[in-house]
């Protein structure tokens, strides 16, 4: 059967696509950031699933004001990076997982979520972003990844409670999988950051911190977060963190906080992850050679 | 036919210095951010450049909401329903990054904003509501 080993939640800022495509990682700017990635690259690469359901939103590339679907899900074999008007990314084209999408659409709509389908779909930074700084920058991405795209440009996004709703759903579907899959969960998106009007560049590191801390130990009650709180708190564009609900919610209560990075500022955004094993996640060969994960 | 309910108040109103892109807006601003929505291919970029107001002229856009395209001011091109990841594609046309568009929008100077930012940011105290600094 399918299970869900582990979870992470990562920032998706485009800026820090941008520094990997044009080698400016060893830039004093940019240096701190890939360094924080290191541990999670290693740990990545030790514990590599067959499949990621990667949860992202699209930021007015794939999806215009013509359609907001809340909820959209990557049901084809391939999805290309999209032109976000600097020209595509120069990352591999990820590929999808068509069965394992068939069967999540199916259980997850006779589970009361209303999903899109997408057959077609390209994809923006909010997911490749992700990718490169789990993966670095491989010929081809290692694993199968089905994009689960949630509505957050047009106010209100879905609560965090929906969120976190779907993410058991999602756990709920990939344990009746009948083949032996190991399936990641990612949030992505946040954390506080405000793009937009005299109060752009709004950092909430107290509020980042505690969002990081009770994602970890109190996942249930931080999921009833208001709306208007991530708004006033973390800036207009930070109530991406909705998305982070998903991961946590598709985790089993054993899950535990593996590792943590917190950096500000990259870009207009603070910038975390922070990444949970399940108990029988397969945790052999992790690199502990710098202690504390945190 | 009259509507004797009182105009439903907005939670984030009091959110100082932000708009927050909800149904309204977006109605507003249906056309202006699928003007800047058509910016994501080459031949419409190059049309845009070519001639600003001739291009703008294709759409159902207001005189106001033109006029801030042009001045590329980009807050009121917010009031007048723009959303911010779609008004980037005007700025990607004009060969600016994200960073340069943020800081146009807070009165700073980039080189002002950039150093706020390495600096940890704007901090939330005094910018949570409305007239909090009295």
């Amino acid at each position: 059967m399918a299970r869900i080993t582990a979870g992470l939640a990562v920032s998706h800022i485009p800026a820090v696509g941008a520094a990997w495509d044009l080698g400016k990682t060893q830039e004093p700017y940019w240096k701190p950031v890939f360094e924080g990635f290191e541990w999670s690259k290693r740990w990545m690469a030790a514990n590599t699933p067959d499949v990621i359901v990667l949860v992202y939103n699209d930021h007015a590339n794939a999806f215009s004001l013509e359609l907001i679907p809340t909820f959209a899900l990557g049901m084809a074999e391939r999805f290309e990076p999209c032109d976000e008007g600097w020209g595509p990314r120069p990352v591999p084209a990820v590929h999808g997982h068509p069965q394992l999408a068939a069967h999540l659409a199916e259980s997850l709509i006779l589970d009361e979520f209303d999903l899109t389908l997408a057959n077609e779909l390209q994809v923006d930074h909010g997911l490749t972003v992700p990718l490169t700084l789990l993966f670095g920058g491989p010929a081809a991405w290692p694993c199968r990844v089905i994009p689960l795209a949630v509505s957050v440009v047009q106010y209100p996004p879905p609560t965090g409670l929906r969120c976190s709703k779907l993410g058991a759903a999602i756990r709920r579907a990939v344990e009746a999988y009948d083949e032996d899959l190991t399936v990641q969960v990612w949030g992505t998106g946040g954390m506080s950051h405000q793009l937009q009007g005299p109060r752009a560049g709004l950092i909430n590191t107290p509020f980042d911190t505690a969002f990081l801390d009770r994602l970890s130990t109190d996942p249930e009650a931080l999921a009833r977060t208001p709306h208007i709180e991530y708004l006033r708190e973390a800036g207009s564009e930070g109530i991406e963190l909705v998305m982070w609900h998903v991961m946590r919610g598709a985790l089993s209560a054993e899950a535990r906080e593996v590792r943590r990075f917190y950096h500000v500022p990259a870009s207009n955004t603070a910038l975390g992850h922070i990444i949970f094993e399940e108990p029988d996640g397969g945790s052999e060969g992790r690199d502990t050679q710098e202690g504390s994960p945190r | 036919m009259a509507d004797a309910r009182p105009p439903r108040t907005k939670p984030y109103a009091d959110i100082p210095g932000t708009i927050v892109f909800d149904a309204e807006q977006a109605r507003k601003g249906y056309h202006l951010n699928q003007f800047c929505m058509s910016l994501m291919q080459a031949p419409n970029r190059e049309r845009f450049k070519a001639d600003e107001r001739a291009y703008l002229d294709e759409w159902p856009l207001t005189e106001d909401q033109k006029q801030a395209v042009l001045e590329r001011d980009l807050n009121r091109c917010m009031q007048l329903g723009g959303n911010i990841y779609f008004l980037a594609k005007i700025g990607a046309t004009d060969g600016l990054s994200f960073q340069y568009m943020a800081a146009s929008m807070t009165g700073m100077t980039q080189e002002d904003y950039a150093a706020m930012m390495a600096a940890g940011g704007r901090s939330p105290e005094g910018n949570r509501f409305t007239g909090e600094r009295g």
